[in-house]
């Protein structure tokens, strides 16, 4: 992994402009933000961010503290060097001609992707899982033709063992 | 429902929940400027009888009177605006508070929620526009949250890092009706201040000013917003530390303290720039180490250890690695430090040092060419010395504008307490002077309060005069009329071959005239001797006054750290 990576998940107020003001907040600054996703957490009140950053160490510092300075931040959790679950679920639409159909489908179930849209010439696959292996999958369909690739961005938590 | 029916029920109106927090807050004065979606607020301001409005003649001014109305008190100072170019125009005001952590509250008005992003008239973002120059901003979706908002944002303005919140009120917000009581705490659970210092970082702090040779202090704005200005002189006087102070602190430690080696920087003395630099320990408090301090940071004080005391923990380590941060609030940790020195006993031994400086400040005097060297000129560094010692130093507040006035006031104009000495130091905002000069002027009636402004930055908010006539603002202006824009100028000379593009002012008015039209007392002085009697009877006269002061346009500010530079590499009038 790349050693200036970092993954980042920040609990805040689930209101609006609460990620604008992340967002702008980390642009502003002038750091760059490879992954992104908010949703809804357990308490309607709050959303997480997981927002996977790839800075230096001393930029990094500085993004920590700048987020945690902002009003609408409850906490923010460094993954990184933690002990993770990180997922992304990726959607391809794939080149697919009846006579290679069974050939796709027989590459998806390899990864155990699923099958979640059939056209006359191409089929819409389901991925989840890590990086490497989702990098697996775009290169074996790559074979195919990939029409459209869709993705989430990352979403990480932390094992069991590091609840707090 | 009809106003009366609503009172009749209990319930009031969202505008005058707006009112009745701001009477809740305690504040005795708004800066502002009415407007359409702002008339409902103005209506039940019409109704308060602890509320004083003084109408400013933009919002950029409101803005900056607020703010120059809290750094003189200390308190929160609030503007209230319209919605549209009322709110864009509070930008700069609120960026410049911002830069300084200055505790305002600005209430803008805003078109009704039905139309929002519809770009209705006068509708603007304005919480969107000010996202990166607050410390929080609030969109109103409720009246029901009117007072809690309000909790929320004097709290938040005034603790921790202060800084501007914006709230920004709805039109059909304002109509609602609502019942009201005003919270007495505000709690928020995702901002929770560190005012204590972490115990054994003091500690640590301890033992190393203990064993330090050539301490300094470097005294930043924080000490003012803390009220540590007294913890920093026991510190200073009891252990025998040298201190400087960046522009924000000056008036933090006495002008007349001997350990006070004064201003650093970019135009700071040599003397207190080479303490910094040749520091063996920095104690730095409330100070950031920003570019207009250190110069190049890479050759900033190369041999120093730096003990970091900051409130905002995102100040230590962003420009400068500390060796000990404290997490804290610069009264809390000087005492915490304080009671561990005391405990420990062993005072650092800093004869040699402060004998060393001593002597720097003997060779490298800040007034490096006297009057002697421009005969029949006024030289704005002996005219502002001149004012310095006319001035009630208990009872004087000097504001400035931006640029070269700023630099020589800095320089020459001694402060012997905290928050009396207005500026804008981050931002570097041409115009904040005169607001801000009448904002503390509203506060504190009874100071004589001197603004130090040059002819380009006068003219920045120029309609301010009239607020200042209107509210009998007892403000003094001298205008270092260099019929230029100074500092630029200065730079084009030292460093663009003497290209002055743009520089120039030419055409300015007569600032006497412009003066007594908005009914000013005024006067021009271009003759080095007519200069102490024009203060004299600047000083004695009743309400706002003008000197119009003619100094020559090629006066520089020295000494300089050009950009970039180590603050070794001063230039100075007299080389070195």
């Amino acid at each position: 992994m790349n050693e200036n990576k970092h993954v980042l998940s920040v609990l805040v107020e689930n209101k609006s402009g609460v990620l604008s003001r992340v967002i702008g907040l980390i642009s502003r600054r002038g750091f760059n933000i490879d992954s992104l996703s908010v949703g809804p957490t357990e308490d309607p009140s709050r959303s997480r961010i997981t927002i996977i950053v790839d800075a230096d160490t001393e930029a990094y510092e500085q993004i920590v503290k700048q987020l945690n300075k902002l009003v609408c931040v409850y906490k923010l959790q460094d993954l990184t060097n933690d002990a993770y679950i990180e997922r992304e679920l990726v959607l391809f639409k794939v080149n697919a001609p009846a006579e290679r159909r069974s050939e796709v489908i027989e590459v998806a179930n390899l990864f155990r992707a699923s099958i979640v849209d059939v056209g006359a010439s191409s089929l819409t696959i389901e991925a989840t899982g890590s990086q490497s292996k989702l990098e697996g999958l775009e290169e074996l369909l790559g074979a195919y033709g990939i029409k459209e690739i869709t993705r989430t961005g990352k979403i990480a938590i932390s094992r069991n063992s590091k609840e707090a | 429902m009809a106003k009366g029916e609503a009172k009749r029920q209990g319930k009031i109106t969202g505008a005058q929940a707006v009112i009745a927090s701001l009477e809740a807050e305690g504040v005795e004065v708004v800066f502002g400027y009415p407007g359409g979606q702002a008339i409902q607020m103005y209506d039940a301001l019409y109704d308060s009888k602890q509320l004083r409005h003084v109408l400013a003649r933009h919002e950029q001014g409101a803005v900056h009177e607020a703010d120059g109305y809290a750094r003189a008190t200390g308190r929160v100072g609030v503007a209230l605006v319209t919605s549209g170019p009322g709110a864009t125009n509070t930008v700069t005001g609120i960026a410049t508070a911002y830069m300084d952590s200055v505790p305002i509250v600005v209430v803008t008005g805003q078109v009704p929620r039905s139309v929002i992003g519809t770009d209705s008239f006068q509708e603007s973002d304005i919480v969107g526009i000010t996202m990166p120059v607050v410390k929080h901003s609030f969109l109103v979706k409720s009246a029901a949250d009117i007072a809690r908002t309000f909790k929320e944002a004097f709290h938040i303005a005034s603790t921790g890092r202060p800084g501007p919140v914006l709230i920004d009120v709805p039109s059909d917000i304002a109509a609602q009706t609502v019942s009201f009581s005003y919270p007495e705490t505000a709690n928020i659970p995702s901002y929770r201040p560190t005012y204590k210092g972490n115990a054994r970082q003091v500690k640590a702090a301890a033992k190393l000013v203990s064993q330090a040779a050539k301490p300094v202090l470097y005294v930043g704005g924080g000490v003012i917003a803390s009220g540590a200005s007294d913890l920093v002189c026991r510190l200073a006087r009891e252990y025998r530390i040298p201190v400087v102070t960046t522009l924000m602190a000056k008036g933090a430690v006495p002008a007349s303290e001997p350990l006070n080696y004064g201003p650093i920087g970019m135009h700071g003395s040599k003397y207190g720039n080479r303490a910094l630099n040749r520091s063996d320990v920095i104690i730095a408090v409330g100070a950031r180490f920003s570019d207009r301090v250190t110069g190049n940071p890479e050759k900033f004080a190369p041999h120093a250890a730096v003990i970091h005391i900051d409130i905002d923990p995102a100040e230590i380590g962003k420009v400068r690695a500390a060796q000990v941060p404290i997490v804290g609030d610069a009264s809390t940790v000087l005492a915490s430090l304080l009671d561990e020195l005391d405990a420990k006993g062993v005072k650092p031994d800093t004869q040699a040092w402060i004998a060393q400086l001593d002597e720097w400040r003997e060779e490298f005097p800040i007034l490096e060419k006297g009057a002697d060297a421009y005969p029949g000129l006024i030289v704005p560094e002996v005219a502002l010395a001149a004012l310095s010692g006319m001035l009630d130093p208990h009872g004087s507040i000097v504001v400035t504008e931006v640029g070269q006035n700023q630099m020589w006031a800095a320089q020459f104009i001694d402060r012997e307490e905290p928050r009396t000495f207005l500026t804008s130091g981050g931002l570097g905002t041409m115009g904040y002077g005169l607001p801000a000069a009448i904002g503390a002027a509203i506060a504190l009636p009874d100071k004589q309060v001197v603004l130090v402004a040059g002819d380009g930055s006068l003219q920045m908010n120029s309609q301010e005069m009239a607020t200042a006539a209107v509210y009998g603002a007892n403000v003094k202006v001298v205008v270092l009329d260099n019929r230029a824009l100074g500092m630029v100028h200065q730079w084009q000379r030292l460093f663009y071959e003497g290209r002055y593009s743009a520089t120039e002012l030419a055409d300015n008015p007569d600032f006497v005239k412009l003066a007594e039209a908005y009914s000013w007392q005024a006067e021009r002085v271009d003759a080095p001797e007519q200069v102490e009697a024009a203060f004299t009877r600047m000083l004695a006269a009743e309400g706002p006054y003008l000197i119009d002061m003619r100094i020559d346009r090629d006066q520089s500010v020295f000494p300089m750290v050009p950009t970039g530079a180590s603050l070794a590499e001063a230039i100075g009038a007299v080389g070195v």
